[in-house]
């Protein structure tokens, strides 16, 4: 598998700057008024290559789709620091006509950025089974839903582990940990400071300052193994409509309660859900923060570092692996060999490197394990680590013979699942492999040469002896 | 075909003729001169009565040679030359290894491809006979540069080694009664549809060859024990070693020989000549037996063969005992001291039976043997055994369908083999017995019995129309000559009716002769029409009458193989009933998860369990066994039968067997198997009957969860699923 992943790539990456630069020279030698039609089509290509493989994993075409044109100045702040990241956004209505995620078969976007929460449709041929698509292609997602959420955004929700409030009208109220403004609001605008504990989903710097958050709750389907609560809400909070009074006890309360939630699908791409769009607007975001009942008064809300960091993540700058060169051969040779023979020693490689964002790093971490598996590990052991990426370890295959596999599989919070099998058959002794004289045994022989010598003495005796 | 039977006729006339006196030569001429009219124009070289005996023997048993292999070619003329039913795919897929790796690689091949992930041992559990014989064959005909293809030799194989059985069955003939007999039974077991059944062209299986290393062994022990002769002897061994080699059943052999032993120092027929044969025979054998890694060291270690030891060490008994008769003068200190060491012997013997049994160095009888001793034993203990359709008890109609009138036949040879008792006949006698008893028990069993069944009936024909004849013939003679070979009544009664009822007796003489002919040519018939419209068939290539009575072939089995050799990435695992397991390896080229070696009770049961499960549990499992794809047979849409809903309620009972989850009661109503809409609610649900019938009746609207349908073939008789990969978000 390991081995897959390094030829496709390099497969790939050749042949996309081959087209590239080719296709940069040719373009930007001429610029006909005829060509360029073509060579803007044409010219998709490399870049649809180049963006988004497994050798560069970052994100490079975001499509961000709106409710209204208006967000792209008043969520600018957000906008300009994924810009300035070097990612190319393309900003559409949600219900351009035009509307569309491929083309030809081949995405045109790495990312999808939903900040649509009133859409009912979507323009175009994009749908609920367009999304969840393009996601299970391996590309991203980030979705904003709020008060207003249509039916729409909450499938999509549903279908990544998410339920947001059914509740249409509902949004977290904290009447103790709100934010303190000028006028006191009905705690609609809440103060969070109970993230996830992960460098890897956060980043290194600690958010110091609490989350700003204004929006509607969701909780976490239990069936999901796989979705995260990145912020959750302090156990006073609770989901209820403001403007009513509440005559059932909410179904939403406390800590239950996760305000933004990555999901990292099976393929590795990633989701992020959260029932605030404001969370992500400048006026969010450039905000003070004083939490109720806290002296303490932030010239700064934490919004901006938690969505530019966590941004990073779900754009995979950050908390990207990948295992390549899983190599193995009998301990005194190079050689991969096609089978094992029991009890053979070996040797076993695998290497592993982390995305920085811009380059591939080597991954230092000191639990990394390989299995010896069939039906059940039969060997499991903790692989050494060189610290430039290189993964290594020996043992001895065991006294059983079967298909077996070298198995991989690593997963860590944040961090991309590394799943990694390579078979291998292990076979017994062959006849001629057995130890050929054994001390145990030599009565037998001494049995069998005095009963051959016997039979001849007995033979002549017989014979001869009238 | 009818013809054939005639010249045999002639000849055991001729021969008697040749035996008697000799002094009625006058019709010898005018009767020579006809059955040799070939060589009509050549009467200066006119041949001398025994050899022209010797000419037409030697022309009979030619014509049966090819007899027996040309009639066993329909199926390749009907269909093409292809490989039958399962197992055969198997062998032939290590005997394709064989040619291309060689012996030693073969020896250690471990398989990988099959009862993933556990792998097998090939070169350890099999049976390498037919391989290497196959192999021989072709590497033969290579060195005399016929430039073959290994399919053609394996295709081919059977069919050899059963004209090489009717020459074997012509020299056992001739041992036990007289040549007559001999030709006789060579006819029969040529085109008897019970050997036919396993021998037709590409019924590569081991049973071709086993039939024929069986028979070779008992003719040459029997021919050991008339002659004395250790040469004979080791013989023997040899070719008992070749039927280890080549198959399972050769613990009939290991037994029936100490049971024939046993029977025979019982009435008081010990002779040294039994001594030599048996003594080197078992022991040889044994040793040679050794040799083969499937067996290896059952013959000292299993409960099986423990019958064939004891009366190794009873013979040797037997032995000390007459030396010590020759020594001592007294008879009654003979008989105390017989009693002492008979008490003692068997005393010994049991002890030492008991301590091994106890000791677990001697294992206890397997469950197959037990299943053959006692037919019932298998049905409650054993499903995995119980469910191969040819392991039932035998049916009337199989034994008439496969023996015709051999079934009558044989009483009248065993009546005359008791008429005429001797070391040979007594063996043939038990031989017969024993091996109707077994292929009562068990269908294919039937196989082993029609040796028997033919030598036997042979004896009845041979000497019947013998006696028959020699009534026509001497017409002239004296009554006295005659009436001793009377067929019917006894002695005294015929002597003393002959004369007054000569005209009589001769008119119904020639019409039993008619009548006999007439039996013998409708046997010819029957085993003709068996042969092409019941055994030909390849079974993995169907054949079926259509409306018009067109024939209809569905071959989809192969579709489906070919499909999943060319559409499946190469270490795909793939997931079918085990009967279908060959067939994938060998012309998929995929690995199966289990195959038609049973050997692993357990990985089969997770199988049948992973069958009759629900959809989701059955995903668990699946994804445990790494299972890419799923093959079910499926027969609702062309009405095939044997399909696996058929073989379901099978897969419940072994999977019941290992996992006590899997409850039979739950997928019957009332005690009855349905698949229709009154289905039990488990039986609708589970994930075999998702795939199997379901679109047809009962549950209609299958949606499944887990699995998609990645193939099916064209008469919608195999259908592949494939496994999904678990949810991307779940």
């Amino acid at each position: 598998m390991g081995i897959c992943i390094v030829l496709f790539s390099s497969l790939s990456q050749s042949r996309s700057s081959y087209i590239f630069r080719i296709l940069n020279s040719t373009g930007a030698a001429e610029r006909m008024t005829k060509l360029s039609a073509l060579v803007a089509a044409v010219s998709l290509l490399p870049i649809l290559c180049f963006s988004f493989s497994p050798e560069n994993p970052t994100d490079r075409r975001v499509l961000v789709l709106l409710d209204d044109l208006s967000l792209k100045s008043s969520h600018s702040i957000f906008f300009n620091s994924l810009k300035s990241r070097g990612f190319d956004l393309d900003f559409k209505l949600a219900d351009d006509p035009k509307l569309s995620l491929q083309r030809y078969g081949q995405y045109l976007y790495d990312a999808l950025i939903l900040f649509t929460p009133s859409t009912d449709r979507f323009g175009g041929s994009l749908d609920l089974a367009g999304v969840l698509d393009f996601v299970d292609s391996g590309h991203d997602l980030i979705l904003a839903a709020d008060a207003s959420a249509s039916d729409l955004i909450r499938n999509i929700a549903t279908e990544c582990g998410v339920d947001f409030d059914e509740d249409s009208s509902a949004m977290v109220i904290d009447h103790k940990s709100y934010a303190v403004t000028e006028t006191e609001g009905d705690h609609t605008l809440i103060v969070s400071d109970d993230y996830i504990q992960s460098d890897v989903i956060l980043g290194s710097t600690k958010v110091e300052s609490p989350i700003l958050y204004k929006g509607i709750a969701h909780s976490l389907n239990a069936a999901n193994s796989l979705v995260l609560k990145v912020l959750s809400a302090s156990p006073s909070a609770y989901s209820a409509n403001p403007s009513s009074k509440l005559s059932n006890p909410p179904l939403l309360i406390g800590s239950a309660i996760s305000l933004v939630s990555v999901v990292q699908a099976r393929n590795n791409a990633r989701i992020m859900i959260t029932g605030s769009l404001d969370m992500f607007s400048n006026r969010l975001l450039r905000s003070g923060v004083q939490k109720a009942g806290d002296s303490n008064k932030y010239s700064k809300s934490g919004n901006e570092q938690f969505v530019t960091e966590l941004s990073k993540w779900v754009f995979h700058e950050r908390g990207h692996l990948k295992a390549v060169n899983l190599r193995h051969h009998k301990v005194g040779e190079t050689d991969e060999p096609a089978i094992y023979r029991i009890n053979d020693n070996l040797e076993f490689s695998v290497q592993i490197y982390e995305w920085s964002g811009k380059s591939w790093g080597p991954y230092v971490a000191n639990d990394v394990q390989v299995q010896f598996y069939m039906m059940s590990p039969y060997v499991l052991k903790t692989l050494f680590t060189d610290q430039k990426g290189l993964y290594h370890t020996s043992f001895k295959v065991p006294d059983v013979y079967g298909v077996f596999q070298f198995k991989v599989e690593y997963q860590r919070l944040g961090y991309t699942s590394l799943s990694l099998s390579k078979q291998i058959p292990v076979r017994p002794f062959k006849h001629n492999e057995y130890e050929r004289f054994i001390t145990t045994a030599f009565p037998y022989y001494g049995a069998s040469f005095i009963t051959m010598a016997g039979f001849f003495i007995f033979s002549i005796f017989y014979l001869y002896n009238k | 075909m009818v013809g054939k039977t005639e010249p045999v006729n002639g000849t055991t006339v001729k021969q008697q003729q040749g035996a008697a006196s000799m002094s009625s030569s006058s019709p010898n001429p005018s009767r020579s001169d006809l059955l040799t009219s070939t060589s009509f124009s050549l009467k200066s070289f006119k041949l001398k009565t025994k050899q022209q005996e010797l000419l037409i023997r030697v022309l009979i048993l030619g014509l049966v040679y090819i007899l027996a292999f040309i009639t066993r070619l329909f199926s390749v003329l009907r269909y093409e030359s292809m490989i039958h039913e399962f197992d055969p795919y198997f062998n032939y897929r290590t005997t394709l290894y064989l040619t291309q790796k060689g012996f030693y690689e073969f020896w250690n091949w471990f398989d990988s491809e099959s009862w993933y992930p556990l792998g097998r041992i090939i070169g350890g559990t099999l049976y390498p006979g037919l391989m290497v014989t196959a192999a021989f064959i072709y590497w033969t005909l290579r060195f005399l540069r016929f430039a073959v293809h290994i399919r053609e030799v394996c295709v081919l194989t059977a069919p050899f080694f059963a004209s090489n059985t009717t020459l074997v069955a012509y020299f056992f003939g001739k041992e036990i009664w007289d040549t007559g007999a001999g030709l006789v039974a060579a006819v029969f077991i040529a085109i008897c549809p019970g050997y036919i059944s396993r021998s037709v062209a590409g019924s590569y299986d081991n049973e071709g060859v086993a039939i024929f290393a069986l028979l070779l062994t008992f003719y040459l022990f029997v021919k050991a024990v008339n002659t004395g002769s250790l040469a004979w002897s080791l013989a023997s061994a040899f070719g008992y070693f070749y039927m280890v080699s080549a198959w399972g059943g050769y613990v009939f052999i290991i037994n029936l020989i100490p049971l024939y032993v046993l029977v025979l120092l019982i009435t008081g027929r010990y002779s040294m000549r039994l001594y030599v044969a048996y003594n080197c025979m078992y022991i040889l054998g044994m040793l040679l037996a050794m040799q083969i890694r499937f067996v290896g060291f059952q013959h000292v270690q299993s409960g099986e063969h423990m019958a064939a030891m004891g009366v190794f060490f009873l013979i040797q008994v037997f032995y000390f005992l007459d030396w010590v008769k020759y020594l001592l003068s007294d008879t009654k200190m003979f008989q105390d001291f017989l009693r002492i060491t008979v008490t003692c012997a068997v005393g010994v013997g049991g002890i030492a039976l008991g301590v091994g049994m106890a000791s677990g160095y001697i294992s206890p009888w397997t469950g197959r043997f037990y299943s053959l001793l006692d037919p019932t034993y298998a049905k409650d203990h054993i499903p995995i055994i119980a469910s191969v359709s040819e392991h039932q008890p035998t049916a009337w109609s199989s034994f008439m369908f496969d023996f015709h009138i051999l079934l009558f036949f044989f009483p009248a040879g065993l009546y005359f083999c008791f008429k005429r008792l001797s070391d040979a006949t007594i063996f043939v006698v038990m031989y017969g017995l024993t091996s109707m008893y077994f292929a009562g028990v068990m269908v294919r069993l039937i196989l082993v019995a029609t040796p028997a069944v033919c030598l036997i009936s042979a004896i009845a024909v041979s000497a019947t129309i013998k006696n028959l004849t020699s009534l026509l013939r001497t017409k002239s003679k004296t009554a006295a000559t005659t009436s001793t070979k009377g067929a019917s009544g006894s002695k005294a009664s015929s002597k003393a009716s002959l004369d007054q009822s000569q005209p009589f007796q001769k008119n119904g003489a020639i019409a039993l002769l008619f009548g006999a002919f007439y039996l013998l040519s409708r046997y010819v018939t029957h085993c003709t029409w068996v042969t092409s419209e019941a055994y030909s068939s390849p079974s993995i290539v169907l054949a079926a009458r259509g409306a018009h009575g067109n024939r209809v072939i569905f071959d989809d089995y192969r579709e489906a193989y070919f499909w999943l050799r060319q559409n499946t990435p190469p270490d795909a695992k793939v997931m079918s009933w085990w009967d279908y397991g060959y067939q994938i390896t060998a012309m998929g080229n995929r690995t199966v998860i289990v195959d038609n070696n049973t050997w692993n009770n357990t990985h089969i049961a997770t199988v049948g369990r992973a069958m009759s499960s629900y959809e989701d549990e059955a995903y668990e499992i699946m994804r445990s066994l790494d299972v890419d794809y799923v093959l079910v047979v499926f027969g609702g849409v062309t009405g095939y039968s044997s399909d696996d809903i058929n073989k379901f309620l099978w897969m419940v009972r072994i999977g019941g067997g290992v996992f006590p989850v899997i409850k039979e009661p739950d997928y019957l109503v009332n005690g009855e198997y349905r698949v229709d809409k009154g289905a039990a609610p488990k039986m609708l649900n589970c994930l075999m009957y998702d795939r199997a019938r379901g679109v047809e009746i009962g549950n209609k609207d299958i949606k499944l969860e887990y699995l998609e349908e990645a193939f099916t073939t064209s008469n919608w008789i195999v259908r592949i699923y494939k496994v999904k990969p678990p949810n991307n978000r779940w």
